[in-house]
């Protein structure tokens, strides 16, 4: 366990930077094979005419170990890049929508404490998408699962269905105060969208994995894990992980280590 | 005999009725002046639509509602009919938004020919990033010629932005 990596051992590029590396990226990853064979490396970024690829599977890896106590930088970035209101905020806590949440467990044995963030797991085989009696819940070629807002009628089947309680209802009417890459609206039901619209826009990470960096701790990891050479692959091959409820077989996109 | 009277009649009275009709129709009564006109502003950036005219006024449901399908489904974010692109041209200067007056830009044609849109129940009716805040983001820098403007207006960053709650 000493010889454990740090999770992220190289120091976090500007946004700016970032957008600039991925669009290089993107007319640099058309390697030519044969004439009119293009190789396209889908992981950083695709064109945007393409639609997204089953050769991706887009995971997280949380190490449990990293993620401090009382930190909710995580909580906050999310809901500051889809604009959902934070629920300390919320008129009715109870019912806010609530993407990712902090967990404090603790050992009743031993006493020993565990912080982790859960959120939509983005299983492989996922319950809400068997349940929903409309096809509004389903899962994108590349492993994210959402919610198509056009098509759900809000029934909560899928929130009934979902063993990580992942998913909430809009409530209440949000009063034009989305964001214009996020569309929400009452009546629906959302949840962690492993922040599509930066993947779609080949950022490559999601807005918890840039705060958790941001500040740190560097316990989350956001990455391809099917390709053999991602950061987060390399880390899976390297740390023991767990899925939760494992005995589900859901086959998550988020593993823990150190739970 | 009864009855052949009793339908002839009935036969004058209905030529009378559809004379009258017909003479009320053609009389020049001055017409009720009716809704008032769709105010069609016409869109910041100022140049060509993503199709001509005539075919967006007829059709831009159907091709919204094609990209929408590839965008939620595939993820394919282009912008040719991406609705977000429809605003970032079309949201008024008044407001910065598509949908927040009734002189706005969907809501005026919409409430004209009284069809009840529901894409502002979820979507934003602002264009991404702020006007003023962002000059340069790629996004919104088909604003930059009309920051000058702004300077004077009366709407706030955080209004333009739509981050005020």
């Amino acid at each position: 366990m000493n010889d454990m990596k740090s999770m992220s051992d190289n120091t976090p590029s500007s946004p700016e930077r970032r957008r600039f590396i991925s669009a290089a990226t993107v007319t640099a990853a058309g390697v030519t094979l044969a004439p009119g064979v293009m190789l396209i490396d889908v992981a950083h970024g695709r064109p945007e005419e393409q639609a997204a690829s089953s050769a991706v599977r887009w995971g997280m890896l949380v190490d449990a170990t990293k993620c401090a106590s009382g930190c909710d930088e995580c909580v906050s970035a999310c809901s500051t890049e889809n604009g959902w209101t934070p629920v300390a905020e919320s008129a009715h806590p109870k019912q806010a929508p609530q993407w990712i949440r902090k967990l404090e467990l603790q050992d009743p044995l031993t006493q020993a404490e565990t912080n982790l963030p859960m959120m939509c797991q983005h299983c492989e085989e996922p319950p809400c998408v068997d349940v929903c009696p409309t096809g509004a819940s389903f899962k994108r070629a590349d492993g994210i699962v959402l919610v198509n807002r056009h098509t759900c009628i809000g029934c909560r089947y899928c929130m009934m269905a979902c063993p990580y309680k992942a998913r909430s209802l809009v409530h209440e009417p949000l009063n034009d105060t989305q964001k214009p890459d996020v569309p929400r609206g009452i009546g629906c039901v959302e949840s962690c969208t492993f922040c599509v619209q930066k993947v779609d826009r080949g950022d490559g990470t999601t807005a918890c994995v840039e705060a958790c960096t941001a500040s740190g701790h560097n316990a989350l990891v956001f990455g391809d894990m099917n390709d053999p050479e991602s950061e987060i692959s390399k880390r899976l091959r390297e740390l023991p992980t767990k899925q939760v409820r494992a005995d589900l077989n859901l086959n998550l996109g988020v593993r823990y280590h150190g739970i | 005999m009864a009855g052949k009277i009793k339908r002839l009649l009935a036969l004058g009275a209905v030529v009378l009725t559809t004379a009258a009709l017909a003479w009320a129709g053609s009389d020049d009564q001055p017409k009720a002046s009716g809704a008032p006109k769709p105010v069609i502003t016409k869109a910041v950036k100022g140049e060509q639509c993503v199709e001509p005219n005539d075919f967006m006024r007829r059709n831009h449901m159907k091709v919204l509602l094609h990209h929408r399908d590839e965008t939620v489904l595939e993820g394919i974010r282009t912008k040719k009919y991406s609705l977000k692109e429809c605003i970032n041209c079309h949201a008024s200067e008044k407001t910065g938004s598509v949908a927040a007056s009734k002189d706005d830009f969907c809501v005026s044609c919409h409430s004209y020919a009284a069809v009840k849109i529901d894409c502002f129940d979820c979507h934003s009716t602002k264009p991404q990033g702020s006007m003023a805040m962002h000059p340069l983001n790629a996004e919104t820098a088909h604003y930059a010629h009309k920051l000058a403007a702004q300077a004077n207006s009366k709407i706030s960053a955080e209004e333009m932005a739509g981050i005020a709650q």
